[in-house]
């Protein structure tokens, strides 16, 4: 995978995710072009298309759109259900995930998705492990705060 | 407000984006969000030393300024300390930082790389996954050439937790896709490819990732993966949905992992242990199978999976392409998709058979779907579905569909998506020229093109159509008649003034004789295009006009008028300028000839890859830069034929003062100089290389000479005529003894004669023929005498109409009188203006002394007793010289008479030799001649004498009539 893209219906970017080394110039007119493609697409119309020479691979959830860009030989399908199971990792953690809880907590969107995709390849595709993994970190967390109340 | 907060919130932070969120204005942003830099800004500049917390909360906000699209200069050093906290939560704020804002500082990569060592070996798995997700995130050379040695040893320690052998996996992946120079292969590699068998799935899931590119690059070193992958991917598709546990999705056994075994063995050829193989075939029959189990699950996620592992699988069933069985079943699968109500699977399936189509076992199969897929082609909703459609018709074409595929998709180009016109065109252009067995369908498909989507046919369709037509003649009549037509269509695409200019240029004669295409038509057709276009159009159609010039010389007038106008001549851009200054020179001041060469036919284009085809392989996709630089290469290769269609001869283009010197128009002599014949070239071999044919001349001799020639004795006089005399001089000759014929021709000019003498007066009538289409004007022939001349003979005549229209005759009278005997002939001058430029010709007139000639019949008494009257040895004139043509009595016989002298037979005691006897006819004397000629066949020779009762015309007479034998 090259990059991950979350952006509402209004168009604002709310996660970005570069798996390749890009100027910020050129990071910016992607994400706008890009947008500006998956936006003008109709709901029945397929979820992958060709963009530029990359495949993009994007489902709509509520307001918040998921846009992964996918090199030629990768498998479309399976990317859909990565965007799925990255929502559902999300909704696992906030407990019915919307958009705004990815606005205000986007450190921790950051998080899931990295313990969940590693160098754009999938790490573990286990829920419960992925989980595990943040759990321990909000853990870790809170073993701080304690020590430092102390 | 969040409903859930999870860890230690920063309220501070939430705070800030709730106020950001409630600016009303862009400019209420940049204002709060400048308030808050400054704020920061001081806080990290302030003398009080700032706790972990709120370090790290401001961190986040300046990461959370710039995720909205603002720059951030600063905060970089406090998010690096950030990273050797001890608090895993600002320790993992820092990283975030560094990973999103990553500053290639070389000081702040020494300081980072320096925080990640320590946590690499820290032996603390969170920590150590941090700093594993760093260096993947940013994945830097400085980061490979820091840690790609030590990762490798993390990933396959024996005490390395499984989390961490999944992160180390694929941060070594990133490393060893950014700089695989950096990443060292060796020992840990078959450790690596052991992984497969791992417990966890979810290290087997990592290191597959890993594997496969590795393997891509070192299949020899990683080829003990092949039989690994199979058993694993064997475990998998047999076990029952439960089995796998958590890495069951929505009841498909581990999708992602199968996914990643199934694209590593397309890194492979089929396995040629036949066990290994025999599992292999079975695990695939095994997830065709599952397709057609009725789904355990209503859940699109449950058919996504499933049918990823399925295309998956098509994806190397196709690789391998060794299977006719499984081919065949994948391309039914993919049929059943092809009519799935899910949008996806439809786009997936064409896409998948598209590869199928180029396997030479399920091509047919893939072929049965083609209504299917034409049906797709016009009722999809979706372009990027259409799309496809097309893609895959452009697969499936071969010869016995071509007309159908090439027909929908002209039919569908009509309304298709701006965004994929070009290609369409592409694809029609490369199917028509490749499955073309009729070249006009050719043709008429390519310009269908153009009418249709005349903006999307690139320089490349519409070269290659040029290219086609100059190298088959078989249709270059039916080319320009067909882009004549299409050229009639009151607006027609500039790409079809182009072709149409271009193939007129070259083969417009070819529709010449219709009158409704005359070349004055053709011409006006193109020009009345020419202002509507762009300036390469226009130079084209200069080029196309300069080309009419030579095609069709009837009209070069008036594109000589077109070239003059100011218009060209003064254009602002200097490319037409200089080619309507070239042209219309080149069209001046060059003979036919020389035009006729410079803008000759083009030559065919040497035969290579088509250049569309290079254009739709660099257009579609990626691929490899040496595909890409040979497409380059081809691309500019065509340029050489294709670019500048330059209809005229590459010398004669642009390039001017050597060409102008190639060309001889500034130094050569006038090209309409002295109407060289024809046959000078042969003339010059004659006089050079037979010496032998000089003429012999015996000192004038006696009777006794006459009765016995002895040739022995005769003295060797060579004859050195100018050659150019010798020419005129031929000519002449040729109607001493005939009064009708063509006395001239050239490529423009024909001059006939026909003549009547009657004593001492002739008429005679000259024909003028104007060979060309183009009109002849002020044509005005000269009759020239010297003084002496006209003293001797009259000449009257009546001027000639000054317009010879092309292919016309003029016919001009004139009437001679003989005053007294001549020896010179008059001279016939021409001039006119041939499209623009100043013809002269001079010719002389064959009007010769012994046209007057009345023969006179003798007995042979009479003739001896005369010819001694005549013994006065300035009466006689003897020539004796070598036969020029074959030594024939009979022709002999036709040239004495046709001299005008009267053969007298039975008079010479010799019956071989010839005897004449006239008189010519002048206004102040008649003169009597008589001649004899005796040939010698054994020497090849004659002697002529002539006894006349006046010197000169027995001179005169002599001269002639030797040049007939």
């Amino acid at each position: 995978m090259r990059f991950m893209l979350l952006f509402s219906r209004q168009g604002k970017l709310r996660l970005q995710k570069w798996y390749l080394a890009m100027s910020d110039k050129e990071r910016k007119k992607m994400v706008r072009e890009l947008m500006q493609v998956v936006l003008a697409r109709k709901p029945k119309m397929c979820s992958f298309l060709e963009w530029r020479d990359l495949k993009v691979v994007y489902k709509r959830y509520a307001s918040l759109y998921f846009c992964c860009a996918i090199e030629g030989q990768d498998n479309e399908l399976i990317t859909l259900e990565l965007i799925h199971r990255y929502v559902e990792l999300l909704d696992k953690y906030f407990g019915s995930v919307c958009e705004l809880d990815i606005i205000f907590n986007f450190e921790k969107a950051y998080f899931i998705l990295d313990e969940f995709l590693m160098g754009g390849d999938v790490q573990d595709t286990s829920k419960k492990s992925v989980l595990k993994a943040i759990e321990q970190a909000d853990l870790l967390q809170e073993d701080g705060k304690e020590r430092n109340v102390q | 407000m969040p409903a859930v907060s999870k860890g230690d919130g920063m309220r501070g932070l939430a705070v800030f984006i709730s106020d950001i969120r409630n600016c009303k204005s862009k400019e209420a942003e940049i204002k709060r969000i400048n308030k808050e830099l400054a704020n920061i800004r001081s806080k990290f500049k302030g003398d009080k030393a700032l706790d972990g917390y709120s370090k790290k909360k401001y961190v986040c906000k300046l990461l959370f300024i710039f995720l909205l699209g603002h720059d951030i200069d600063f905060g970089h050093m406090e998010a690096v300390n950030l990273l050797s906290s001890n608090r895993y939560t600002e320790k993992q704020i820092g990283y975030l930082f560094i990973s999103v804002l990553v500053n290639s500082n070389s000081e702040l990569i020494r300081l980072i790389n320096n925080a990640i060592k320590n946590d690499l070996a820290s032996r603390n798995p969170t920590f150590m996954g941090l700093a594993l997700h760093c260096i993947a995130n940013v994945g830097s050379r400085e980061m490979a050439e820091a840690f790609a040695g030590e990762i490798p040893k993390i990933l396959v320690a024996g005490d390395t937790m499984d989390s961490v052998k999944q992160s180390a996996a694929l941060c070594l992946l990133r490393l060893y896709r950014t700089s695989p120079d950096l990443v060292p292969m060796g020992d840990w590699t078959s450790r690596v490819v052991h992984l497969l068998n791992d417990q966890h799935l979810g290290v087997v899931t990592a290191a597959t990732s890993l594997i496969t590119t590795l393997a891509q690059k070192n299949p020899e070193e990683f080829k003990t993966s092949v039989s690994l992958a199979v058993s694993r991917l064997s475990r998998i598709v047999t076990s029952a949905s439960t089995d796998l546990q958590d890495y069951t999705y929505y009841f498909v056994p581990a999708p992602w992992l199968s996914v990643k075994l199934l694209r590593l063995l397309q890194c492979y050829p089929p396995p040629e242990d036949p066990a290994v193989r025999g599992r292999l075939t079975e695990c695939l029959e095994t997830i065709l199978n599952k397709a057609q189990e009725p789904p355990k699950s209503k859940k699109v996620q449950h058919s996504n999976a499933k049918n990823a592992v399925l295309f998956e699988a098509i994806s190397l069933i196709i690789h391998h392409d060794s299977e006719p069985n499984l081919l065949v079943r994948a391309c039914n699968q993919l049929g059943q998709f092809l009519q799935h109500r899910e949008t996806n699977l439809r786009y997936l399936a064409l896409e998948s058979m598209c590869t199928l189509a180029s396997s030479e076992f399920s091509h047919e199969a893939v072929k049965t779907h083609i209504e299917t897929v034409i049906n797709a082609l016009k009722t999809e909703r979706d372009v990027s579905v259409r799309q496809r459609a097309v893609d895959l018709l452009y697969a499936m074409c071969d010869r016995s569909n071509a007309q159908q595929i090439v027909a929908e998709m002209l039919n569908y180009l009509e309304t298709a998506d701006y965004s994929i016109r070009e290609e369409i065109v592409l694809k029609v252009a490369i199917l028509a020229e490749k499955y073309a067995v009729d070249y006009t369908w050719y043709v008429d498909t390519i310009l269908n093109l153009i009418r249709i989507a005349g903006d999307y046919v690139s320089e490349e369709v519409w070269y290659r159509v040029i290219q086609i037509v100059i190298n088959r003649d078989d249709v270059q009549g039916y080319a320009a008649k067909t882009v004549f037509e299409a050229l009639q269509a009151p607006a027609c695409h500039e790409n079809l003034v182009k072709v149409g200019g271009y193939i007129l240029g070259e083969f417009g004669n070819l529709i010449a004789g219709d009158p409704r295409s005359s070349p004055l038509i053709q011409f006006n057709l193109l020009h009345s295009k020419f202002h509507l276009c762009s300036v390469p159009t226009r130079a084209l159609l200069l080029s196309t006009y300069i080309k009419f010039v030579n095609l069709f010389p009837e009209i070069k007038t008036t594109i000589q008028d077109v070239l003059r106008s100011d218009s060209q001549l003064k254009n602002a851009d200097v490319e037409l300028q200089q080619r309507a200054v070239e042209y219309l020179r080149l069209s001046t001041i060059a003979s036919t000839d020389i035009l006729a060469t410079v803008l000759e036919e083009m030559p065919p284009f040497p035969e290579r890859e088509s250049s569309i085809l290079a254009k739709l392989k660099k257009k579609k996709g990626p691929s490899t830069v040496t595909d890409l630089e040979e497409t380059k290469k081809e691309r500019s290769a065509d340029m050489n034929g294709g670019t500048e269609p330059a209809p005229v001869n590459a010398s004669a283009v642009s390039t001017p003062s050597p060409s102008a010197d190639l060309l001889g128009l500034g130094t050569g002599p006038p090209p309409n100089a002295a109407p060289a014949p024809a046959s000078s070239g042969s003339l010059l071999v004659d006089v050079f290389s037979e010496p032998a044919s000089a003429v012999t001349q015996l000192a004038p001799g006696s009777q006794e000479n006459f009765a016995s020639p002895d040739l022995a004795s005769s003295e060797l006089v060579s004859e050195e005529p100018s050659e150019a005399a010798r020419g005129a001089d031929e000519l002449t000759h040729k109607f001493v003894c005939k009064n009708n014929g063509v006395l001239f021709e050239n490529q423009l000019l024909q001059i006939g004669l026909k003549s009547e003498f009657r004593q001492n007066l002739g008429r005679m009538f000259i024909f003028y023929g104007n060979k060309t289409s183009t009109q002849f004007l002020t044509f005005t022939p000269t009759l020239i005498c010297s003084d002496e001349l006209q003293s001797n003979l009259n000449l009257q005549t009546k001027p000639v109409d000054p317009t010879v229209d092309g292919g016309a005759q003029v016919q001009q009278v004139v009437n001679i009188e003989c005053i007294s005997d001549f020896t010179e002939a008059p001279v016939l001058n021409i001039q006119f203006r041939y499209g623009g430029t100043f013809q002269n010709v001079s010719v002389k007139l064959p009007i010769t002394l012994n046209k007057f000639f009345q023969p006179t019949e003798m007995a042979s008494q009479d003739f001896f007793q005369r010819w001694k009257q005549l013994s006065n040895p300035q009466q006689e004139v003897q020539n004796i010289f070598k036969a020029k043509h074959p030594m024939d009595p009979e022709i002999t016989k036709a040239k004495i008479i046709g001299f005008g002298s009267a053969l007298l037979e039975e008079v010479d005691p010799n019956p071989a030799n010839f005897v004449g006897a006239g008189i010519i006819h002048t206004r102040t004397a008649q003169i009597g001649c008589l001649l004899r000629l005796e040939p010698n066949l054994q020497a090849q020779m004659y002697r002529l004498t002539l006894r006349t009762s006046k010197e000169t015309v027995s001179q005169r007479l002599c001269e002639l009539l030797s040049e007939q034998f």
